[in-house]
């Protein structure tokens, strides 16, 4: 158990592109920490430099207060779980586990009964002398686990390690890793491209892209105050809605109404001089129904309904906001990754709203939404910067 | 090896552009394959070299020191010879005829392969022993079912037909032996290509109203095109250069004789070092020209031509 | 429904039968012909008539046919060997390493696969004769390992790059030297594939005519297929059919153990280099 401390990592290829620049990051004695990013944004290689398997082309890493930038693997004792699992095909279930320890030249009772107690754990007792190729999705998984658990590390890497699982399993295990994680205390660095995965499992989350740090927080700073656009359209699912606006001494103009500037949105925007043209993100759970909620004295919009989903527990309403999608580098490169670019919605910019289930909106029907000004973010559009966080 | 200049130029770029890991990857990766290069060098590329240096020489080993350079001499010699031409059709005839036959036929027997419902096995196996067997022995087996009084294909014929010493039938016999000894090997690589064709693909062209000719054509044959073009660089490049089933069954006689044939013979049998090598660039060159024009004009994915990671 | 089913399965049980007879048929008539004795040679029956080993012993009574075989079997091994030792060596360079020249490597290995022999021979007898390695084992030894290497490094290199790239970085961060991810991960898997290799290597060698007659001149190096065809009657009117008979069935044989034994692996590699692409 360590903390590991990364200070100004670079890496360059010979080709001269930079897959991560400049990244410091302190992790604590047993933190659950996430590397969270589109694909390419160099959290896997961050991590594969953490590990050994890849050299360090600038920056210092410390494990335990020691510098290790020249370390082989072995001599960094990490343990790394795979997102292919990467289980060694000719060994059974139980060789797969000991491997670690047998290469530590551990004696063979002490193996046993480490492995016999991971097994335990995991769930894992019966299929002992299988081999992989005999096991299902989950259990490989469990198998790659068991095989980081085993040596008592210093440090878990885990590297996308339930994309190869589907959905329901996937959640199983999150669930279950956090437990692990829990209780043996042990560091953890866990690289993930979901964002739900990400906000669920860590103490802290690193958000990265284009291998640029662009936040590191808990969940719910992430989630409340990001940074920037970037952050603030990758994390939350529904993702967070953007509009155009214009911005006069107290008023927001948009395509969904006139949004009036409360005290710490007009401090913020003074102190930093913003621009005329912004961007406003508002979090589908900033609009209200109005005929439900009490009147906090927010703005109300009127807005026609496109479509209603009705979940049960709440219901997501869509509708458009006149004046065409807001388009910036940050939010096509997230549209791209997550294939929305793809499905072919262009035209007007589409708002969701998540509702009471309650609420009586009907498709093609207009309703009366009331907007919470304290849950709006106010984006510079040239560089993306959250104008209205309080301390960026 | 010339590293020296590197790190001067990586240091300008930053710190080290070329880490000590990839100039060490570097290096083994040649380690590794210069065995293999330097045999590969000396055995084809120096003797290829030395073929033209002999093939520019009046050379006859009978009378080795009237050996003299005269320049393109021998391939005016061959060119102009009919014992060339008529080899080279034959050649070219046995070539595109076999092929054809074991695409064909090879297609066939991928499919059986591919689509049995039992004993897959037994067929797999079955089918690698042509593949497998020498061909001089699979020669001598059809050589004997020809001869008559001695086989039992011969006995079909009417009494006193000798098909090997006529070259029509000794010909077609001919084609009979490489087909039969080399359409297994075009099926697995066939077979191959199949398993590449998606069977979801399959049932919605099913689904879409495809007939199975239709579905063969339509969707098999464009999705194993790739497979089918290397399939048939091999065998063609390999059928071109035919020598052991003639020289069992025919020895080249009554004009069966291709170019291998009639290398080997101006080598061994006319002891002509200068016209032999002659005729060994040259079949290289045909070749050359073979290979190119598969790669060029149908795009043949080369082997290999893949190995990126 | 039954019955269709069942006309279904007798036709392909039917296409099956033939596919069997036809890969069989010219096998099966060659090794007839080998228990025959003269009498009855020329009766074009499938089945011997008087069942006799009298030609394998004439065979194995004359060094003529001894020679070759202890010829064809040491000459197709110490080939089949280097070979797969460097093919080995290439084929991990190509499917785990980036070095510069790898292209290279693979176009010269390609073209050397659609080489012809024939024009090798003529420089290669010469060459031979004047270094003194005509009519010696090295002297075929080195012809068949250099045909062969581009089938050993296509033919490995896929198998290498079949073993994830993923279990030997697995191997490091658990804790293994280099050495001991070769040794103990890389290793045994990879071991299937080089076998593999070695047998579809010993194949080419043992099947070899061209050279075999080109680059041997008398019994210290002629492999079997080359001593069939200058086989002689044991009398000069006597057709050494019989003879040539036993003589092929006795080389077909490791061939038949091989396909029954290995076919599968035959098959994945045969078809692994080739096709994907």
């Amino acid at each position: 158990m360590a903390e590991i401390v990364l200070e100004g990592v670079t890496k360059r290829y010979p080709d001269g592109s930079l897959a991560v620049r400049d990244v410091n990051l302190d992790i604590a004695d047993g933190e659950f920490v996430i590397l969270v990013g589109p694909s390419g944004c160099g959290k896997s290689t961050t991590l594969n430099m953490i590990a050994g398997l890849e050299d360090i082309t600038e920056g210092t890493l410390r494990i335990d207060g020691k510098v290790v930038n020249d370390l082989a693997p072995k001599e960094r004792d990490v343990a790394m779980v795979f997102q292919s699992y990467a289980l060694y095909p000719h060994m059974s279930v139980r060789e797969n586990m000991g491997f670690p320890l047998r290469l530590a030249k551990v004696d063979k009772a002490t193996i046993d009964r480490k492995v016999e107690e991971a097994a335990k754990v995991l769930d894992l007792v019966e299929f002992l002398d299988r081999k992989p190729s005999n096991l299902s999705g989950g259990q490989r998984q469990r198998v790659a686990m068991g095989r980081a658990i085993v040596r008592n590390p210093k440090a878990f890497l885990m590297d996308e390690p339930l994309s190869n699982l589907d959905a329901k399993l996937r959640v199983q295990m999150r669930t279950q890793i956090s437990r692990i994680q829990r209780r043996l205390g042990t560091t953890t660095v866990y690289v993930t491209h979901d964002q739900t995965e990400a906000m669920t499992l860590g103490d802290r989350v690193v958000v990265m892209r284009q291998g640029v740090v662009q936040q590191v927080g808990t969940p719910a700073e992430l989630y409340d105050m990001p940074r920037n656009l970037f952050v603030a359209g990758f994390i939350g699912s529904p993702a967070m809605n953007f509009v155009q606006a214009s911005l006069t001494p107290d008023t927001l103009r948009t395509p969904l109404g006139d949004l009036p500037l409360d005290d710490r949105m007009r401090r913020e925007l003074e102190r930093r001089d913003a621009p005329r043209d912004v961007i406003v993100g508002l979090r589908p759970e900033a609009f209200e129904d109005v005929s439900l909620a009490r009147d906090t004295g927010g703005p109300v919009i009127t807005a026609t309904v496109d479509v209603l989903e009705s979940l049960g527990s709440d219901a997501y309403v869509y509708f458009t906001a006149e004046g065409g999608p807001v388009s910036t580098a940050e939010l096509d490169e997230l549209a791209t990754d997550s294939g929305l670019a793809d499905t072919g919605a262009g035209g007007d910019q589409q708002i969701v709203a998540r509702l009471d289930a309650a609420t009586r909106a009907r498709e093609g029907q207009p309703i009366e939404l009331r907007v919470d000004l304290s849950k709006a973010h106010v984006f510079d559009p040239k560089n993306g910067t959250n104008l209205t966080h309080p301390e960026s | 090896m010339s590293t020296m200049a590197e790190p001067a130029k990586d240091e300008a770029r930053g710190k080290k552009a070329l880490s000590a890991g990839a100039r060490q990857e570097r290096r083994l990766g040649w380690l590794l394959c210069a065995p293999a290069v330097i045999v590969m060098l000396a055995v084809t590329a120096y003797p290829i070299c030395y073929a033209i240096y002999l093939s520019l020489q009046r050379y006859d080993l009978r009378f080795p020191n009237r050996a003299e350079f005269i320049g393109l001499g021998n391939y005016g010699a061959v060119l102009s010879s009919p014992f060339w031409w008529d080899a080279f059709w034959v050649t070219i005839f046995l070539t595109v005829v076999s092929v054809a036959i074991e695409l064909v036929l090879g297609m066939g027997l991928a499919l059986v392969m591919h689509r049995t419902i039992f004993a897959r096995g037994t067929v797999r196996t079955a089918v690698l022993i042509p593949y497998g067997i020498v061909t001089v022995v699979a020669a001598f087996s059809w050589q004997y079912a020809w001869t008559p009084e001695l086989g039992y294909l011969a006995g079909l014929l009417p009494s006193g037909d000798a098909p090997l010493t006529e070259q029509w039938p000794a010909l077609w016999l001919i084609i009979l032996a490489e087909v039969w000894k080399t359409t297994p090997f075009m099926a697995l690589l066939l077979l191959a290509g199949l398993a590449l064709v998606p069977e979801e693909t399959l049932k919605a062209a099913m689904v879409d109203g495809a007939t199975p000719w239709q579905r063969f054509t339509k969707v098999m044959l464009p999705l194993m095109k790739p497979a089918i073009l290397v399939a048939l660089l091999f065998r063609t490049l390999d059928a071109f250069r035919i020598f052991d089933n003639i020289y069992v069954l025919t020895a080249g006689a009554h004009g069966t004789g291709s170019l291998s044939i009639l290398g080997y013979d101006n080598l061994f049998t006319a002891l002509n070092l200068g016209i032999g090598s002659a005729i060994s660039v040259l079949i290289f060159i045909c070749v050359g020209i073979i290979a190119f024009t598969f790669v060029k004009l149908f795009g043949a994915a080369a082997p290999g031509a893949e190995v990126k990671r | 429904m039954a019955a269709a089913g069942r006309s279904h399965a007798t036709r392909w049980a039917i296409v099956n039968v033939v596919v069997v007879l036809y890969a069989l048929f010219p096998v099966w008539w060659i090794a007839a012909l080998s228990f025959k004795d003269p009498s009855t040679l020329t009766d074009g029956s499938y089945i011997p008539t008087d069942w006799t080993w009298e030609n394998y012993k004439g065979i194995f009574q004359t060094s003529e046919f001894t020679r070759a075989l202890i010829n064809s079997i040491g000459i197709a091994l110490i080939a089949t060997l280097i070979a797969v030792v460097l093919g080995t060596m290439a084929a991990y360079a190509v499917a785990r390493l980036r070095f510069p020249g790898k292209q290279v490597l693979i176009g010269m290995s390609l073209l050397i696969a659609m080489f012809p022999p024939i024009s090798l021979v003529s420089p290669l007898f010469n060459i031979e004769r004047s270094i003194g390695i005509f009519d010696t084992w090295p002297g075929l030894i080195i012809p068949y390992m250099t045909f062969s290497l581009p089938l050993a490094i296509y033919t490995l290199s896929a198998f290498f790059r079949e073993i994830p790239w993923d279990l030997e970085k697995a191997a490091k961060v658990d804790g293994a030297t280099p050495a001991q991810a070769f040794r103990l991960v890389i290793v045994p898997l990879a071991a299937p594939g080089v076998f593999t290799t070695a047998i579809l290597v010993f194949i080419f060698c043992w099947n070899d005519f061209l050279f075999a007659i080109s680059l041997t001149s008398t019994e210290s190096a002629r492999t079997v297929p080359a001593a069939i065809a200058f086989f002689t009657g044991s009398s000069q009117f006597q057709q050494p059919t019989g003879s040539i008979a036993a003589a092929a069935v006795v080389i077909t044989i490791p061939i038949i153990i091989f396909v029954l034994l290995f076919q599968r692996r035959i098959v994945a590699g045969l078809t692994s280099g080739a096709v994907k692409g």
